[in-house]
């Protein structure tokens, strides 16, 4: 295009270079010294494990119960994941293909959900689900988890069922399909791409919520993966067991980052197009 | 065709209806109650104290202070975070080399969880563990600061953190206005021999205002918020020097069960969100320039 110096070429490539070593370098030290000693990891910080230390994944995994927290968390944020598209996608369908009384109401009513911060609601929440004795509970977290999911999700799902064509809906109606077997078996095939970047992007949503299970769920056994790992830093400062804490994060970190490498494309596109939606 | 629709309109809208009348908008509007009441506590029901919660606020030093540390985040966070990501959109999107890795390497900070994310840094920040402070002592500082451990750098540890996992996602969202933007712009700047900073005032930075409206939002609300990355990271301290609003609010309900109290702090905290969201529309609105 224009001409672009070699000196400012090399200066760009420092400047991209020198932030990715920033970005990656603080996790790279995390996955090498969650292999140490707790004496090395005090004496020589920058140094790579001597040996080997498997143990510290061994004590994360069971002692400090980061394989009950990771399983907690999956039997939460899956169904709570499966409902919210579901329920997601049939109110959409109805709000983006048919005319009735209060249409643009509703969905005016959900969007706004959208405007609020969780922190205002945060104590009535806690009392309602108190209530409804719903506190520690997964299946009160997954309910809560899907209610604060729907507002952008509707969103989001109602813009895309209305730029998808009408005439095969037709066609199957033509053809003497029931309502029911129109959205089911046209509609939500058709919108798979809508409901993928939604699952990606309400997933990494619940999978890293914190605050929510911070206030719903004070029962140690039932801690959900963000909640149980910042427990286990203020456990640290009595029990001083640095080198599982360092492992704990990376038997988290790891499988997110594998994810995140095969599915960058979408996991971007999920996040960007959902934001700039919104 | 649409016969007896309502036969389709209402089960399909229930479940989505019951689930967010019963927890999203009953909660927000008890709220608004709560806001004006003495409540100490689930036993105890609320009572009606009207502006007393708010008169309480004025005089109380820790939510000036905790509102104070919000501004400092509202004003740094924007100029640094966006700056930065808008610098970086720029060149990679100039088609330099490893561009795919770069993008891909950025963003990855921003799917992490923020607890991860605010205990992996504790260990970078801590004096003994930490790489920084013997990184410091190597090249001859003898008393490397505390970070986290000190009033006077504790916050902006923060901010380093905060622009460290949100200037990829802020850079990704500016890369997304400079693909849709025409190459045929960039060749006709080129032939009237604009340079890369010509080019870019001149033609990039105009036509991404969306994007750059959307991201002053976003990044509001990550300024007001700062809850999981404080909690994790500092609690509060030391010395309440890096308290938000969030996380007074948070220490007020369910440390000392005041929760009227709290949800009043909570109120101003959305007013701050509902005011300034309003102000960044108002002031970038503009003819948004079709290409």
């Amino acid at each position: 295009m224009y001409k672009v110096s070699r000196w400012s070429a090399v200066s760009t490539q420092t400047v991209l270079v020198g932030w990715a070593v920033i970005v990656i370098f603080p996790m790279i030290w995390m996955i090498y010294s969650s292999f140490k000693t707790d004496q090395e990891l005090f004496f020589s910080p920058w140094a790579p494990p001597m040996e080997l230390q498997w143990d510290n994944f061994a004590r994360a995994w069971t002692k400090a119960h980061v394989g009950d927290y990771l399983l907690n968390t999956l039997i939460v944020v899956i169904p709570a994941l499966l409902l919210t598209l579901i329920i997601s996608a049939m109110a959409a369908y109805v709000l983006a293909r048919f005319e009735f009384v209060g249409r643009r109401f509703l969905f005016y009513m959900f969007l706004s959900g959208m405007l609020f911060p969780v922190f205002l609601a945060l104590i009535p929440l806690f009392n309602l689900v108190n209530q409804l004795k719903m506190l520690n509970t997964f299946h009160g977290l997954i309910l809560v988890y899907i209610a604060y999911s729907l507002p952008f999700t509707i969103f989001f799902l109602t813009g895309f069922f209305k730029t998808l064509p009408t005439e095969i809906e037709e066609s199957a109606i033509m053809d003497g399909a029931n309502p029911y077997q129109v959205f089911f078996k046209v509609m939500l095939p058709m919108a798979s791409p809508g409901l993928i970047s939604m699952g990606i992007f309400n997933f990494l949503g619940m999978w890293n919520q914190y605050v929510l299970p911070l206030v719903l769920i004070s029962d140690e056994s039932k801690y959900m993966l963000s909640q149980g790992l910042a427990f286990m830093l203020f456990k640290q400062f009595y029990e001083n067991d640095w080198s599982a804490l360092f492992a704990a994060l990376t038997i988290i970190m790891v499988p997110t980052l594998i994810v995140y490498i095969t599915f960058q494309k979408q996991i971007q596109d999920g996040i960007t197009t959902g934001a700039l939606k919104g | 065709m649409r016969r007896n629709k309502y036969g389709i309109i209402l089960p399909f809208l229930a479940p989505a209806l019951i689930l967010y009348s019963l927890f999203v908008i009953y909660p927000y509007s008890q709220a608004m109650y709560v806001a004006f009441t003495k409540w100490k506590g689930l036993r105890k029901s609320p009572r009606f104290v009207g502006l007393d919660n708010f008169e309480k606020m004025l005089g109380d030093d820790k939510f000036w202070n905790a509102l104070s540390n919000n501004l400092i985040y509202l004003f740094v966070l924007p100029i640094v975070t966006l700056g930065f990501a808008l610098f970086m959109a720029f060149m990679i999107s100039q088609k330099v080399r490893f561009n795919n890795f770069y993008r891909v390497t950025y963003f990855f900070p921003q799917v992490m969880s923020v607890v991860a994310i605010g205990i992996l840094w504790s260990f970078v920040y801590h004096p003994t563990i930490g790489i920084f402070s013997s990184l410091l002592k190597a090249v001859g500082i003898k008393n490397p600061p505390v970070w986290l451990g000190d009033p006077d750098t504790a916050l902006w540890s923060i901010v380093a953190v905060t622009v460290w996992q949100s200037a990829g996602f802020f850079m990704v969202i500016f890369m997304a206005g400079m693909l849709s933007i025409p190459k045929s712009l960039y060749e006709a700047a080129a032939l009237d021999g604009a340079g890369r900073g010509a080019t870019f005032f001149r033609i990039t930075f105009p036509l991404l205002w969306e994007n750059t409206r959307s991201s002053l939002v976003f990044i509001t609300v990550i300024a007001m918020d700062m809850f999981g990355i404080t909690f994790t990271m500092t609690q509060g301290g030391p010395d309440r020097s890096t308290d938000v609003l969030a996380t007074l609010l948070y220490e007020h309900a369910f440390l000392h069960s005041r929760f009227g109290y709290a949800t009043s702090i909570a109120m101003v905290y959305f007013i701050i969100v509902i005011v300034l969201t309003l102000l960044i529309f108002r002031v970038t609105r503009r003819e948004t320039i079709e290409f």
